[in-house]
């Protein structure tokens, strides 16, 4: 069987229409959205209808939390006054334009999903098993620690995204974290499409993973977000594919593959 | 000092980051605000071995610490460092702290091929307490400004990115300004992506002579714990190795009460926040930790769901 996961939608209501139908092309049977729903792009309340009508299963974000929640920030946690000059533009915008319905609907999201398919026992969260807004960086999570987070889960695949970044480990001690990637913008790569991840299950639990790039009409959303007054900076990183904002929270390594 | 039934205690909740005190207090230079007094001259803590740094990596293990940070000190005055970095990077993420003035082309040579080999980043951290050397030499030294920047180039040339920090002693309101000419300054030396963090002084050691200590009154009361999230304060996920036991954290190791052990196992046990220090914690965050890996505090945990079965 297959699994789809998207992560973080950023409001980018384009690139998840065209995963929803990517995913469906490939025989995926459940669809699964970890979580940060809003920020960055336009219309928040475009993404909630396409989630709804595909039945996609839903982790709460730590920007779920907030907006739900019409909590003071999104709790991302940048720590450079420029991430959050950034942080707060894209922050009131969507808690501006998103519903109160949405809102509610956001609010009663839980903060993790426990699974079983074909025997693997799946662990679905935002940021970490332990805690919705923290970093799993590939370069910054050693194996032992990964041991620690995923064994506390009792499953043996954690799955997850926040970073905005994709990528997978599987430890000495045969457990396997996934990032799932992100919709909301691309990976920091120079490349205009945007990630999600398909999982395929065999009897027995045996798995392996995919990441999809997904193209979509990035152009009419640069379009969109310059109508709606969002920061140029935001655009250039949608028309680019390269990161401008948010990155003092990057790693080095992750950092020096971006230009920026 | 209070009592320590008044105290506040913090449990261990995770073991994250393991800190190695690999240079001791011993540093080429002595800056004026140091808070655990480094000096050329200052053997209170010695080196660590390289048997010293790979017994406890081994140890680390079971207790899934995310991360290693290597401080002294200068760490860079220990002969082994280098060879120490190699290792833990094959544990997993390594930071070093220096001042950036002793660097050598080769050792940069090494670790950079040592950092490609594994999928783990190597952050160095540079001191350099402001933007020229108005602010930072009557610091950290006659001409150190000039000797760090040119370490920061060499970093650059070598493919790092550093992190450079700065201990505030400035006003608060100032921080935007000093940030940005901070960054104007390293584009200048050809660091095109400055990385910054500000650290608030820490009130110990030579820090005392120079201004003050912390006053008796700044200490972290048990009710200030109420409804504060323990896991932003550093004693909380991490401990740090010196050749005298292990401490409670990198800030605290030459004041009294803050050995916890010689083992990781000893040191697993609550820590009472006696210190004034633990209240800069308590005010800025674990502010020892590197930006990629510190969290915004937040509620408690939410509920898990059983969708999708």
């Amino acid at each position: 069987m297959k699994l789809a996961f998207f992560g973080g939608i950023y409001n980018n209501y384009l690139a998840l229409e065209a995963a929803i139908a990517d995913a469906r092309r490939r025989d995926a049977q459940d669809l699964f959205c970890l979580g940060d729903m809003g920020a960055f792009g336009p219309f928040p309340d475009r993404v909630f209808p396409l989630l709804l009508e595909a039945g996609v299963h839903c982790v709460q974000g730590n920007y779920d939390e907030s907006i739900g929640n019409e909590l003071p920030d999104c709790q991302c946690g940048y720590t450079d006054p420029r991430d959050n000059h950034f942080a707060r533009l894209s922050y009131d915008y969507t808690l501006e334009h998103t519903s109160p319905d949405n809102r509610r609907w956001l609010q009663r999201l839980p903060g993790a999903i426990d699974c079983d398919r074909e025997g693997l026992r799946l662990h679905l969260c935002h940021g970490s098993p332990r805690r919705t807004n923290e970093f799993l960086w590939e370069s910054t999570t050693s194996d032992a620690f990964l041991d620690r987070l995923i064994d506390e889960t009792g499953a043996d695949l954690v799955l997850g995204t926040h970073t905005g970044l994709h990528w997978q480990r599987r430890t000495g001690q045969g457990r396997t974290f996934v990032n799932v990637g992100v919709l909301g913008r691309p990976a920091n790569d120079g490349r205009t499409s945007v990630w999600y991840t398909l999982l395929q299950i065999q009897r027995g639990g045996r798995f392996s993973v995919e990441f999809v790039p997904v193209q979509y009409d990035h152009r009419r959303l640069a379009r969109e977000m310059q109508q709606e007054g969002l920061p140029a900076e935001f655009v250039e990183t949608i028309e680019s594919g390269w990161w401008t904002t948010c990155l003092e929270v990057l790693p080095s390594r992750e950092r020096r593959r971006g230009r920026h | 000092m209070i009592e320590a039934s008044a105290a506040a205690f913090v449990e261990l909740h995770g073991l994250d980051e393991l800190w190695f005190q690999v240079a001791g207090t011993r540093c080429n230079l002595s800056c004026s605000h140091c808070f655990i007094s480094c000096s050329p001259h200052n053997d209170l803590f010695g080196f660590l071995s390289l048997d010293d740094v790979r017994s406890v990596l081994v140890e680390s293990i079971e207790w899934g610490v995310r991360e290693y940070y290597f401080t002294g000190g200068e760490p860079f005055l220990n002969p082994d460092l280098v060879e120490m970095l190699v290792t833990a990077l094959g544990y997993g993420p390594v930071t070093v702290l220096t001042n950036a003035t002793v660097l050598k082309d080769e050792w940069l040579l090494r670790l950079r091929a040592a950092e490609e080999q594994g999928p783990f980043s190597l952050e160095y951290r540079v001191s350099i307490d402001g933007p020229d050397p108005q602010t930072n030499d009557p610091i950290r030294g006659e001409g150190t400004f000039e000797r760090a920047i040119r370490g920061v180039e060499q970093l650059v040339r070598h493919g790092a990115l550093p992190i450079i920090t700065m201990a505030r002693t400035w006003p608060d309101q100032r921080d935007d300004e000093v940030l940005g000419r901070f960054r104007d300054v390293l584009r200048q030396h050809g660091c095109n992506r400055p990385r910054l963090k500000i650290l608030p002084r820490l009130k110990l050691g030579a820090e005392v002579e120079r201004t003050e200590g912390y006053a008796d009154w700044e200490r972290v009361s048990p009710g200030m714990l109420e409804g504060f999230d323990s896991t932003q304060l550093i004693c909380s996920h991490s401990r740090t190795v010196t050749d005298r036991g292990i401490f409670v954290c990198p800030i605290l190791v030459d004041q009294p009460g803050a050995w916890m052990g010689e083992s990781l196992a000893e040191t697993d046990r609550p820590f009472p926040l006696e210190h004034g220090a633990c209240m800069t914690c308590y005010q800025y965050g674990a502010i020892c930790t590197n930006p990629s890996s510190q969290f915004h505090g937040q509620a408690g945990e939410t509920d898990r769901g059983e969708g999708g079965r």
